[in-house]
């Protein structure tokens, strides 16, 4: 297990790397330089020479990208060419607020998607599991940023129930949640959908086996069969999904964010990429891509953990 | 002899197969009584495993119980509603089965599994029901039951794994047990062993069991009497004596003389019966074995067959039994 824990981590490092090198390379490949969009068209060659020397940009690629390793390995990812501040310190600002949304999504996404699923799955073959086909399938189809803008519409500028921008008061939970619930309702539900739908097939596929015959032939009820024998098997495939669900969280975070003019990762990448602000968008990709991995890597790990069957092969 | 345990009459289970039915059991009727054990013997697909899940109440969905009844003491059980039935299960009648490999859950221990197996115990703690799991796994020859309760199912032998499931069936006390093919996945030293297993646990078992095999070899070893099944139908049923040195009906007769066990001298080519299961989906208007049957002539293949009483314990579904 201890090996095995070695391994990943050793593989998610090289990801990493790989992932690094190929930001790198799409960086360059964007037209326009951060130097002349700072200045506007009217900075002397004087004034862009200056910044370019300053961002670092005048150097060979592989030594800035040597430099960038360098330094993100002692924890320096730079400074933000627009306020000066540390770029690691802004995405620290900034993260808690998209794993926040993140995590809140992913739950109720789980939570609801697991439950319609193993419900499906009880009432399998009845006008009960074509209608939650239908509504699995009609929350994996709509686009999240639809049900963003509808959300908004209904829910903070008709019924003014909750806030249509921002965070919340910093220090204030009740507001906090009240201006979570949108994004995380927009971010989860095509995941709910999705939830349901895996758990349904890998649930209908354990419900065929033999040791599900076994604890039916004990006399155990239907939903202790469900939720117990089956859903402990099941449950194992859906584990990674939720794993690259949670690490996928960024792409949904951008609209989201934007949408709800929502502080975190998402805002900050965005407004870093149209101002060419360089140091930003690096520092904020790799650390997002480090999150991914770490979070895919606890799940195998998890796996590992509730499948006794994987534990062995990786002892052996 | 005493009222029997289970009484299944004129049973008759088809699965529906969309355009037709496939008819899997044409009218079965057998009888268990508490402390004897049965045989249930045919080729595959001669309705066995239909037979035996229909006892246990576990039929796939697909399947029609076109007539029939199937009595546990005297209790008409399919016109028990599902919760009543559900609670026969295991506590009254339990099944060990063929695969020991896929019987149990890969990701909970045995333990945790047989400790859920007792849940329609009322009042007693988990840690007793983990004491009643580790003395039955004991009980089947399992050593040091205490570490196999903390095992996953992966991590046992098959031999282990059967035994355990044997240890499951017999934890509620149930009156009838039903092995369906139990030794069939095993290696002929493990089936030894847990035929060796199934006879020692007769003598302090009160109810009736039920041994589902096509191997003629373990219903000898085991049974008391046997039922012949043939394409859906018990065409012969007796004590085993009976059956082994005089069969009555042709098929059992076949059957026998087929068995290697029976072969006095070398033979470079296994004898076989000759022809194939008649369709399921139109099942003879005569006698189902006729086509196979060297005895057979117009009146078999035309009528029905009656049952013929050969003996107080012995009797066949032919028109020739009586001859």
């Amino acid at each position: 297990m201890l090996t095995y824990a070695i391994k990943r981590s050793l593989l998610a490092l090289l990801i990493l790397f790989v992932v690094m090198l190929a930001m790198y390379a799409m960086v360059f490949l964007v037209p326009g330089d951060p130097a002349s969009i700072a200045l506007g068209p009217r900075a002397t060659p004087e004034l862009k020479q200056q910044l370019i020397e300053r961002m670092g940009l005048d150097q060979p690629i592989l030594s800035q990208v040597y430099h960038f390793f360098y330094n993100a390995v002692t924890g320096d990812l730079g400074y933000d060419v627009w306020s000066k501040r540390p770029v690691l310190a802004e995405i620290l600002e900034a993260f808690p607020y998209t794993f926040l949304l993140g995590v809140v999504a992913l739950a109720w996404a789980l939570i609801l998607g697991v439950f319609l699923g193993c419900a499906a799955v009880i009432y399998r073959g009845t006008p009960m599991d074509r209608i939650l086909g239908i509504l699995s399938v009609s929350m994996i189809s709509v686009p999240s940023f639809v049900v963003a803008i509808y959300a908004l519409l209904i829910f903070a500028v008709w019924l003014r129930w909750l806030p249509a921008i921002g965070a919340g008061e910093i220090g204030d939970p009740w507001s906090q949640f009240k201006a979570i619930i949108m994004p995380a309702f927009a971010v989860g539900i095509s995941w709910v959908g999705y939830l349901a739908r895996m758990v349904r097939a890998s649930m209908l596929e354990v419900m065929g086996a033999n040791h599900i015959r076994t604890a039916r032939a004990f006399g155990l009820s239907e939903r202790r069969v469900v939720f117990k024998h089956a859903l402990r098997v099941a449950i194992i495939p859906t584990i990674s999904i939720v794993a690259v669900g949670f690490g996928s969280i960024l792409s949904s975070a951008v609209f989201v964010e934007t949408v709800f003019s929502r502080p975190g990762i998402g805002t900050l990448i965005t407004s870093a990429v149209l101002k060419r602000n360089y140091p930003v968008v690096m520092g904020t990709v790799l650390v997002m891509t480090a999150f991914y991995l770490i979070v895919v890597t606890l799940a195998d790990l998890l796996i590992a953990r509730l499948d006794p069957r994987v534990r062995d092969v990786l002892r052996s | 002899m005493s009222e029997a345990i289970l009484r299944i009459e004129n049973l008759s289970i088809g699965y529906d197969a969309g355009i037709c039915q496939i008819h899997a059991l044409r009218s079965a009727t057998l009888e268990a009584h508490a402390g004897e054990v049965i045989g249930i013997v045919g080729e595959s697909g001669c309705g066995k495993s239909t037979l035996a899940a229909a006892i246990i109440n576990l039929l796939a969905p697909n399947a029609i119980i076109n007539s029939g009844s199937i009595y546990y003491q005297g209790t008409d059980i399919f016109s028990l509603n599902k919760d009543a039935q559900r609670k026969l299960r295991g506590q009254d009648i339990a099944m060990v089965f063929q695969d020991p490999m896929t019987t149990f859950n890969p990701v909970l221990t045995l333990g945790d599994q047989l400790i859920d197996f007792q849940q329609h115990l009322e009042g007693v703690s988990i840690s007793e029901k983990r004491i009643r799991a580790t003395n039955l796994l004991a009980r089947v020859g399992i050593p040091d039951p205490s570490l196999c309760m903390k095992r996953f199912p992966h991590e046992l032998s098959g031999g282990m794994r059967q035994r355990a499931s044997i240890a499951a069936a017999l934890l509620m006390q149930p009156n009838v047990l039903v092995a369906d093919e139990p030794t069939t996945a095993l290696d002929v030293t493990m089936e030894a062993q847990i035929i060796h297993l199934l006879r020692e646990l007769r003598s302090d078992y009160q109810g009736a069991i039920i041994v589902v095999t096509h191997h003629l070899g373990v219903v000898a070893e085991l049974c008391d009497r046997v039922y012949v099944m043939y394409a859906g139908q018990v065409v012969e049923q007796g004590l085993v004596d009976d059956i082994y040195h005089a069969p009555k009906h042709p098929y059992t007769s076949a059957l026998i003389a087929c068995d290697p066990a029976h072969f006095e001298e070398h033979t470079p080519i296994l004898p076989t019966i000759a022809g194939r299961l008649p369709d399921l989906m139109n099942p003879p208007q005569g006698c189902s074995f006729a086509a196979r049957c060297v005895l057979a002539n117009e009146l078999c293949r035309t009528t029905v067959p009656p049952w013929v009483k050969i003996s107080q314990t012995q009797s066949a579904l032919c028109h020739k039994a009586s001859q």
